[in-house]
């Protein structure tokens, strides 16, 4: 065992950058960016360190990747054997996850100080990022659910503020609150199902609750409802809860929203970290899920296998650039929640869970990159709309090639790193549900089509007339950009089968030309399609979305989620809830209360004969009303 | 003696400042501050000095009073009441501060029913003689019905006297309460006394039991408030000065939970157990009634008023499920939302004094003018909505959990409240610092004094937040032994199934 007390910097630090910048970043101006850049920087080596310590030196214990405490304290003790703990837990998802977010998180930090620098609350976007940061580390590090459970909703928060970071834009403010109280919809779901889960398990340890030979995974097979375990509707609930976090149908009408925020901000949290949360939480339960919960899975799967399609198909009618990453990102997550929902637990048979955790991590590099990229062309052109671009290769030359890499890794071309990620997911379906399989083979072909739509409508096509020359950003901005490319290549050459697999013993997992060479097809096919339409300006476009003109419109208004949503909430909800109780309140509770004194007053002046004020009539009625009752009670008890 | 010492500084206080109030304005303010801390130096010395928190007890002062009637001078402090006397201590010292520019008028008078009315509520949180409690259960409303009557806002006269005829009724159906347990252990045992300690355990029927028990809850179901009792609240509280709103909100609700815990549960164990799933369900219904009510409101301080009524839904609720986790959770609520509920009235007050209104659609984008003020607001709406790091959030989780053991439902029909809560606390954040600004006013941010009180809340909570192990050792004794003499004398089990009892079984 080493000691790996040092990965607790690796959490605090990003916190003590929060309370600095949060609290003094007035005083700081400029200086803040680079404060917080290099606080992260120092929390992203910490994270390199501590992922090369775990792989390679002390993590392997007899051919097994051993969960380590590296920090542990009873953070609230409830009852004896009751409490919740904080601390660190090192795992293979955990450590992974750690390098993730700190490299994402470094390279938007070096970003921003270009993206964000005429910016007014400058130290107080650094400051909100350290604050996500923080949270986020937290959570993949918890020991116990509920220590993630915190995280989480910190997460939340911190995604709410960053959101709503243009606090004098509406749709900025508007956007901000819909995903703070979506997210927090799902986390009701979330919280339900730990109080289930714990109140079956007895303990809230991911450690106990993950050993296969443990208490909690033995007691699956509980008391039923409907049909279903308890432990499968608490692990169903929980699932709720990551579908929030991770914009899963039916739950994601936040995410597009929350393009809103300023774009390294999209980058960071609503592409490449926070939400993957809900695909690390199923993958942090993913035993229990596996053994004793197999039909929660199911769900998993087939909710992400859903959503993916769903958002492809979107995303193929979207002309806000970020909003095209916004439900490709969707797409993704749903892949990843396949992989999960299609694997087993065990050895070659947990070829999904690997998979789907090699996907979140090169997803984490090229979405970010896409984001990024995003970024440098709105920076250049001012503009948020497709419609309004075009030509930019000329003017953009990193950008370009750049966003080239990235268009291509995620179209899965072969020997880029999603090519090798994608393709164990679509090996892991195919040999265990081949309705999922063909969707998802589907989706990759939709997926090609709809970067390179996006690819050539901005790069190539006709170029509108600019009010200024476009111009290639600053050296802070191309220089994540370069990096986040080559890591976007070259992370699909870590053997993840190795390090990261669902019962932490390394495996061989090698490739099935049979699923591989389609699947390359079907994205080269969604490219030419995409060359055809969109490299230069055509009529073609146009007269297919009119041909299809019904289908087109419906995914164009993204099927008309928002607005269901919206009559749900404000017209049902609002008249058939809201207004009853309200007018409850003011007729019938309010109204008694006045009926009575009214009755009050009227019978004491029938009595009486008051002619003066309220209050002695009332006083009146009291204290003749208590020595009746004092009478009737002395009768009563004192014979 | 210190018991007594504590309650005399402030009795002393009071007429002190009225009578100084006639040579200047800040003479009785200073004496205030004064009285206040010294109360809080004292108590926080003695349980400085004290070897151990786990005694019952900490400090038992018994003196005869009126003995042909077996009333005694019965004061004691364990740990409930200590948490209850510092945090009280503290808020009354923080309502002197936020009001020395908010009140002009007759300032020895004001000071006056101030310190009177945390007199009384100290007394509460003390005393274990039942006609002592009821004492200084009526010294809390007068003074409190002058403070808003006097120094509220345009409709303060009707507020006032909604207030003061809602509680005293109550209160007086508590009286009778009191009178006839008194009368009913007189009987059984011969000895007619309002000693709490020798009332507890008395035997009686099952009726008599959950008669005497309703009217106890009657007068503290309206102090939480409880819905459908709840309506004097919105209009007392928009319409009392800030000191008042404060007091009420943090620390009057907090003696109809304080009463629950130390009276209800322990003096009627069975009938409060059969009562429970009324309880609970009292408890949901407020929480969610509450919170839709929030939504609805334009005015800033009847919008918190309303949260309040949510937030002391999980008080009942957790009260009614007999269960160490969730009463630490009750304790937890009692004091995190005196902070947080605190500082929202807090922020009202600051916000009528610039702008003169509490209309929250006047407002908007007001971020840019008061930075801070925006900062503190959002924490504390945070803390409303149960953000984890802050006090709040212990609170409702631990109420909930508590909750899920007693009864799976209402416990997942309680959770929905923190959505609720989340709408309604974005949306103060929202409409008043957030979006476009639609006035061109132009105001200060945070004074230094305004800057101290708001600073010392959010330490407070976030400490709550962090530190939650604070809070909860100091109450466990406590709260484990009212437990205790609840199972203790619930010794008829079977009367205690209810129709309405939905518990989970394994």
């Amino acid at each position: 065992m080493s000691n790996f007390n040092y990965t607790l910097f690796i959490v605090l630090i990003p916190l003590a950058m929060f309370l600095l910048l949060g609290l003094q970043g007035h005083k700081f101006k400029k200086l803040s960016g680079i404060l917080g850049t290099t606080g992260l920087g120092i929390a992203w080596i910490l994270s390199l360190i501590t992922a090369y310590q775990y792989f390679f030196v002390y993590g392997n214990v007899g051919g097994v990747f051993k969960p380590m405490l590296a920090y542990n304290s009873v953070w609230l003790q409830m009852t004896e054997t009751l409490h919740i703990d904080m601390g660190i837990l090192l795992d293979p998802i955990s450590v992974m996850m750690l390098v993730v977010i700190t490299t994402v998180s470094f390279m938007v930090h070096i970003y921003s100080n270009g993206y964000m620098k005429d910016e007014q609350g400058f130290a107080r976007f650094f400051a909100f990022l350290s604050l996500f940061t923080f949270s986020m580390l937290g959570l993949v590090i918890a020991t116990n659910i509920f220590q993630m459970y915190i995280f989480w909703e910190l997460v939340g928060v911190s995604s709410y503020l960053l959101i709503g970071y243009y606090y004098q834009k509406p749709s900025a403010v508007s956007a901000s609150k819909k995903a703070f109280i979506v997210t927090r919809f799902a986390d009701l779901g979330f919280l339900i199902g730990i109080l289930l889960l714990s109140f079956n398990t007895k303990t809230f340890d991911f450690i106990s609750l993950t050993d296969i030979h443990g208490p909690a995974i033995a007691c699956g097979a509980g008391a039923s409802f409907l049909g279903l375990s308890v432990m499968t509707w608490s692990l169903i609930f929980v699932f709720m809860g990551g579908a929030g976090k991770s914009a899963m149908f039916p739950l994601h009408i936040w995410l597009p929203d929350a393009m809103e925020g300023p774009t390294p901000v999209s980058a960071l949290i609503h592409a490449a970290t926070m939400v993957v949360a809900g695909v690390y939480l199923v993958a942090r339960l993913f035993p229990v899920y596996a053994i004793s919960a197999p039909q929660g899975l199911e769900v998993v799967g087939y909710v992400g296998c859903f959503s993916s399609l769903f958002a492809a198909v979107i995303a193929c009618t979207q002309y806000d650039i970020k909003r095209v990453l916004a439900y490709s990102t969707m797409s993704q997550i749903g892949y990843m929640m396949v992989g999960l929902g299609v694997s087993h637990y065990g050895g070659e048979e947990g070829l999904g869970f690997m998979a789907s955790m090699f996907h979140l991590f090169t997803h984490a590099m090229f979405k970010a990159l896409l984001f990024l990229g995003a970024g440098a062309i709105i920076h250049a052109v001012h503009t948020n709309e497709m419609t309004e671009m075009g030509g930019l290769r000329k003017y953009l030359p990193i950008t370009h090639i750049t966003f080239l890499i990235a268009c291509l890794t995620i179209a899965g071309i072969p020997l880029l790193s999603a090519f090798f990620s994608k393709d164990e997911i679509l090996t892991a379906a195919f040999h265990n549900n081949k309705l999922i399989f063909f969707v998802q083979l589907f989706v990759a072909g939709l997926t090609a089509f709809y970067m390179f739509r996006l690819y050539f409508r901005v790069f190539w096509n006709k170029e509108p007339h600019y009010h200024h020359t476009p111009h290639e950003s600053p050296l802070t901005m191309t220089i994540p950009l370069m990096f986040l490319a080559v890591c976007s290549i070259f992370a699909g050459y870590i053997p993840f089968s190795q390090f990261v697999t669902s019962d932490s013993k390394p495996f061989e997992s090698v490739m099935e030309m049979g699923i591989a060479i389609p699947s390359v097809v079907v994205g080269l096919f969604g490219i030419l399609i995409a060359f055809v339409m969109y490299k230069k300006e055509t009529t073609l476009p146009d007269r297919i979305s009119t041909g299809f003109s019904f289908f087109y419109k419906w995914a164009f208004h993204k099927f008309y989620f928002d607005e269901l949503y919206l009559f749900v909430t404000k017209k049902i909800i609002f008249r058939f809830i809201s207004r009853p109780v309200a007018w409850f309140d003011r007729h019938i509770v309010d109204g008694t209360m006045n009926g009575i004194s009214a009755v009050t007053n009227y019978v004491s002046f029938q009595i009486r004969g008051f002619q003066s004020g309220q209050l002695q009539q009332y006083a009146y009625v009291f204290v003749s009303g208590l020595v009746g009752l004092a009478l009737v009670i002395l009768y009563a008890f004192v014979k | 003696m210190i018991l007594f010492y504590l309650i005399a500084i402030l009795l002393g206080g009071a007429f002190l400042s009225w009578m100084a109030g006639r040579l200047s304005a800040a003479l009785p303010r200073i004496i205030s501050l004064v009285a206040l801390t010294a109360d809080l130096i004292l108590i926080v010395a003695f349980v400085l000095q004290l070897d151990t928190l786990n005694n019952k007890w900490l400090v038992d002062l018994n003196a005869d009073w009126i003995p042909k009637f077996g009333i005694s001078f019965h004061l004691a402090l364990d740990g409930l009441s200590l948490l209850m006397l510092i945090l009280t201590f503290f808020l009354g010292i923080i309502s002197i501060i936020i009001s020395w520019k908010e009140i002009k008028v007759r300032v020895g008078f004001f000071h006056f029913n101030l310190l009177l009315i945390l007199a009384g509520i100290i007394g509460v949180f003390l005393s274990l003689d039942l006609f002592l409690f009821y004492f200084f259960w009526e010294l809390m409303l007068v003074p409190m019905y002058f403070l808003i009557g006097i120094w509220g806002h345009e409709k303060r006269i009707a507020a006032s006297f909604k207030f003061f005829l809602y509680t005293q009724a109550s209160g007086l159906l508590m009286f009778i309460a009191i009178l006839a347990l008194y009368f009913v252990h007189g009987r059984s045992t011969g000895v007619y006394t309002f000693d709490y300690m020798q009332l507890l355990g008395t035997q009686m029927g099952y009726t008599t039991e959950l008669l005497i028990m309703l009217g106890f809850l009657a007068a503290f179901l309206v102090k939480l408030p409880v819905v459908p009792l709840h309506n004097w609240l919105p209009d007392a509280h928009s319409e009392a000065p800030t000191a008042g709103s404060l007091i009420l909100a943090a620390l009057l609700l907090k003696t109809g939970a304080y009463g629950l815990l130390r009276f209800v549960v322990p003096l009627f164990p069975s009938a409060s157990v059969s009562f429970a799933p009324i309880g609970m369900l009292l408890g949901v219904v407020g929480i969610l009634y509450g919170a839709k009510l929030a939504f609805a409101q334009t005015d800033l301080k009847r919008l918190v008023a309303y949260t309040s009524v949510s937030h002391m839904g999980f008080v009942i609720l957790g009260v009614f499920s007999f269960n160490e986790i969730a009463y630490q959770g009750v304790v937890m609520q009692m004091i995190a939302h005196a902070i947080s509920t605190g500082a929202l009235f807090i922020l009202a007050g600051q916000l009528y004094e610039r702008t003169h209104t509490r209309d929250l659609n006047k407002m908007g984008g007001l971020w840019e003018t008061a930075p801070v003020m925006g900062a503190v607001g959002l924490i504390f709406a945070m803390a409303s909505l149960g953000l984890p790091g802050l006090g709040n959030f212990i609170a409702e989780l631990l109420i909930l959990l508590g909750a899920f053991k007693a009864n799976v439902f209402m416990s997942c029909l309680a959770s929905v409240g923190l959505i609720a809560a989340t709408i309604y606390s974005l949306r103060i954040v929202q409409k008043i610092f957030l979006g476009k600004k639609i006035t061109d006013w132009k105001f200060n941010d945070l004074t230094i004094r305004e800057k101290i009180v708001s600073a010392s809340l959010v330490i407070i909570i976030v400490w709550l937040g962090i530190f939650p192990r604070t809070v909860l050792n100091t109450a466990k004794p406590a709260l484990q032994k009212t437990l205790e003499v609840q199972k203790e004398n619930n010794n008829d089990n079977n009367k205690t199934e209810s129709i309405l009892d939905l518990r989970f079984k394994n």
